[in-house]
């Protein structure tokens, strides 16, 4: 059904098989370089706040991901300096762990309001205050632990709040 | 009780689509027709049905029925009414009723079309989209349920419920929550829709697959009926992915378009795998081969598609933390598993049936380079599976969790973006079966020349970093080469027709619409490059505190803040705004007024930025703080965007290409026969 095109033919020839086999072996080990070198330089470790805490000292001054609740009260911006300073509480990573305490409004506002959690101090710079950062949201953030305990971010995404405002309004009223 | 109403009937269409399937299904193994013609009966009904049960939800948000959760969480009085519509895909339960509604519309469609010859594929055509269809009403009325409703019982606890609990009141609640602000912007309207539209399609060509399996008929037809679906499902998905970097752009305030951020690489996923299907489809009409690979991109694509509706849709974005934490996770793994369990069961089964007809012969022929494109395009969804699953990935094998950001992303597609670019400049020249050095060297040097001559113009201006160096080179090529294919072929007529070029090149476009649509498409993704490349290696920012009538500086443009007014706004945001004018070497070019929103209802502040757009670029202007009364007077952060608006030229120009490529031809439709004789005889290369 399909029409040959002139001079085309259907033999099998070896001279361009390997020309193939070649050339995909190569382009795998360039592709398969790729993910591996970039994966060496970009990866970081994704901790709850009580494990850089416990783990501090071998982690000091190096890049790692970390994840808390906001702690609304303690937000300070300055806008001459672009200065966001924040506490975070520690949340669980564990999702079962999330999902047994009633998922993941509950478990930041549990966090939050509970003062014995684990809580470290956050600075960010260079930065508008973001639109999405206040209390109970949940902050992602990529940066170092220095020696004075603090955590500076160099990336802070927060998780949009739609998500887990409190499900049952207060102004609801019985009939 | 329109929430029953609703509820009710999505019951009801969900029995419906499970009938259908398990009809279709009988009627296929048996061979008997009439059970097929049930269930393609059955697949008719479940349209009307869902959209009376969408048109439920409709009217409860626009009428502003609180008590039900999910018109509380998305709507609220002061919304105005087209916002109140679109809420429908505001949130999650509400956009599964939207896909459903989408994937019914798309499947009676198809069961609409004349079956004649293909009647062998019907049942299995509705099985499979029934399947899905049913999967996603499942998931709809048994976890993501729109229509419940907020109860109150006599001790004043407050439950969630579909059915009265007993004892209990059905809540009174004055305003909703509203739609998420960063959501109430014309991109983010149409967003949705468009990424569902796309999404929703691609499950039509992968039911074509399955049915071709399944019947053991594994000539080309299947893709020959499914080609223009496969186009539009393309089309949409890709418009979907420029709205949302439009949106990302206008609305979060950070100066970017795309951020490497979970869900886009979940929406960019299904897209990489019908891009690399869209271009090896071609290969199989032409030429008989890739057979078996055309099978596993497209349930690649379809079982990405599913997945990529999960991770957008479920809430579990953006934190790596929270991957499977939604209740709906488990179950979306399942039906991934299973249906492509399944769908490579049956490829295997027919597997020798799949043997391609011809061998390829040559390096440089273009089925050989329309391969290459396949890897690249592989190997880019490579890149995106491990970059999500990464942390999932290292927990399992060293117990701890280790993730990668945008770097990693940036770092690893970069080069093989860069080679399909410069693929696009070199396969267009080149022939089907058989092609060399020579042939193909004959076939390029006029524009490779012509391009490094504008390398050398873009040099002399300055430019000395080499990544952007090549980028530039790489755009200046692929449309050189685009622009010389259409002028070749636009003079070959000219010189044979008589016509003149203009004609020519008008009647050359319309009788080969796919091959100089796609050709477009081609100049709409390089336009874009180029504003990734400007984006990439020249942004540059500036920020600062400011009194009035001060500037900052920022590229040889001026900033000058002039005023601030605060106000509120009849539908509930607290509004400052300031007024800052913007000057290059000293002339005006612009008034800008950035501003910051509050909404009230929600306590949420959004950004909104003053943008004064060329094409040489935007100068983009955040309010980041105030002080209205004190003499510091305001913060601003400014960003230069070299070459940004190209991104989206070329976003226009690629739907207009895609649109010319997959446009209903007038004549009827060749009898499948002759089909592949007359496009034979159309060699790929004038």
């Amino acid at each position: 059904m399909e029409n040959a095109l002139p001079g085309q033919t259907k033999t099998f020839r070896t001279g361009g098989r390997w020309k193939f086999i070649v050339g995909g072996l190569v382009i795998l080990a360039a592709v398969a370089y790729l993910i591996i070198s970039s994966t060496q330089a970009n990866a970081q470790y994704f901790l709850t706040i009580d494990e850089l805490k416990s783990r501090g000292p071998a982690l000091l001054n190096k890049d790692v991901r970390i994840s808390g609740a906001v702690v609304g009260d303690t937000i300070q911006y300055d806008p001459k300096t672009l200065t966001l300073s924040f506490t975070v509480a520690n949340v669980p990573a564990d999702n079962s762990v999330i999902d047994k305490e009633g998922g993941l409004a509950a478990v930041l506002h549990a966090a939050v309001v509970n003062p014995k959690t684990t809580r470290m101090k956050v600075v960010v710079v260079g930065q508008p205050k973001p639109d999405l950062l206040r209390n109970e949201a949940q902050a992602i953030m990529t940066g170092q632990l220095g020696n004075d305990g603090v955590f500076r971010a160099s990336e802070l995404l927060l998780k949009c709040p739609t998500k887990y405002q409190d499900v049952v309004p207060n102004q609801v009223k019985a009939q | 009780m329109i929430a029953e109403l609703g509820f009710g009937i999505l019951v009801i269409a969900f029995a419906v689509a499970v009938y259908s399937a398990a009809a279709a299904i009988y009627g296929g193994l048996r061979n008997q027709p009439a059970w097929a013609e049930s269930a393609r009966y059955g697949m008719l009904l479940t349209w009307p049905l869902i959209t009376l049960a969408a048109l439920s939800l409709i009217s409860l948000l626009l009428t502003g029925h609180y008590e039900v959760e999910y018109v509380y969480n998305v709507t609220s009085n002061s919304m105005p009414t087209y916002l109140k519509i679109t809420a429908l895909w505001g949130g999650q339960s509400g956009s599964l009723v939207f896909w459903s509604w989408l994937m019914s519309a798309f499947a009676s469609a198809v069961t609409l079309r004349k079956w004649d010859r293909d009647r062998e594929f019907l049942p299995w055509v509705i099985a499979v989209s029934s399947i899905t269809l049913a999967f996603f009403l499942g998931l709809i009325i048994f976890s993501q349920n729109p229509f419940v409703r907020i109860w109150v019982t006599p001790s004043g606890q407050q439950l969630l419920s579909m059915v009265q609990p007993a004892g209990a009141s059905l809540a009174v609640v004055a305003d909703g929550l509203g739609l998420n602000p960063l959501l109430r912007h014309p991109g983010m309207i149409f967003h949705p829709p468009m990424l569902y539209l796309g999404f929703v399609s691609f499950v039509i060509p992968y039911a074509f697959a399955i049915a071709a399996l399944v019947t053991g008929r594994t000539d080309d037809r299947w893709i020959r009926i499914t080609r223009r679906w496969t186009l539009v499902a393309w089309l949409f998905l890709s418009i979907g992915l420029f709205l949302g970097m439009r949106w990302a752009y206008d609305v979060l305030g950070w100066g970017g378009f795309w951020g490497w951020d979970a869900v886009e690489v979940a929406a960019l996923m299904p897209w990489l795998a019908g891009t690399a299907f869209v271009h090896s489809v071609m290969i199989q009409e032409k030429r008989g081969m890739m057979k078996r690979w055309n099978m596993v991109l497209i349930i690649l694509t379809y079982d990405l598609v599913i997945y990529g509706t999960f991770l957008t849709r479920s809430g579990v974005l953006s934190s790596v933390h929270a991957f499977a934490q939604s209740s709906i996770g488990p179950v979306f793994f399942a039906f991934i598993g299973i249906t492509f369990g399944i769908s490579l069961g049956l490829l295997l089964y027919r597997w020798p049936e799949l043997k391609s007809e011809m061998q390829m012969t040559s390096v440089l022929s273009r089925e050989a380079l329309f391969l290459l494109n396949n890897l690249l395009f592989m190997a880019l969804l490579v890149v995106c599976f491990w970059g999500v699953n990464f942390p999932l990935l290292s927990e399992l094998f060293t117990g701890q969790k280790v993730t990668v950001g945008p770097p990693f992303y940036t770092s690893a597609t970069g080069p093989l973006w860069a080679g399909l670019l410069l693929l696009m400049g070199v396969a267009p020249l080149s022939a089907w079966g058989r092609s060399t050095v020579k042939t193909l060297g004959k076939a390029i040097w006029k524009p490779f020349a012509a391009s490094l001559v504008v390398l050398a113009a873009v040099i002399a201006a300055g430019t000395r970093e080499v990544s952007a160096l090549i980028g530039f080179w790489l755009v200046s090529y692929v449309i050189l080469v685009t622009l010389y294919e259409y002028l070749r072929g636009a003079w070959a007529r000219h010189r044979r027709a008589g016509e003149n070029l203009l004609l020519a090149l008008w009647r050359l476009i319309g009788r080969n619409r796919r091959r100089y649509g796609g050709y477009f498409i081609h100049l709409g993704v390089v336009l874009a490059a180029l504003g990734v490349i400007g984006m990439q290696f020249f942004q540059t920012n500036t920020q600062g505190s400011i009194p009035v009538g001060s500037s900052l500086q920022l590229d040889g443009y001026t900033i000058t803040y002039r005023s601030l007014a605060i106000f509120d706004t009849p539908d509930g945001r607290n509004v400052a705004r300031a007024v800052v004018d913007v000057y290059k070497n000293g002339a005006f070019l612009a008034e800008l007024y950035p501003r910051r929103d509050y909404y009230y209802a929600s306590q949420q502040p959004m950004t909104i930025p003053g943008v004064r757009s060329s094409l040489g670029g935007d100068i983009y202007v955040d309010l980041v703080d105030w002080q209205p009364i004190t003499t510091e007077g305001a913060t601003f952060k400014i960003y230069h965007n070299p070459l940004i608006n190209w991104l989206w030229i070329g976003g226009l120009t690629f739907v207009l290409g895609a649109l010319i490529a997959a446009w209903p031809d007038g004549e009827k439709a060749p009898a499948p026969s002759e089909a592949p004789a007359k496009e034979a005889a159309l060699p790929g290369k004038a």
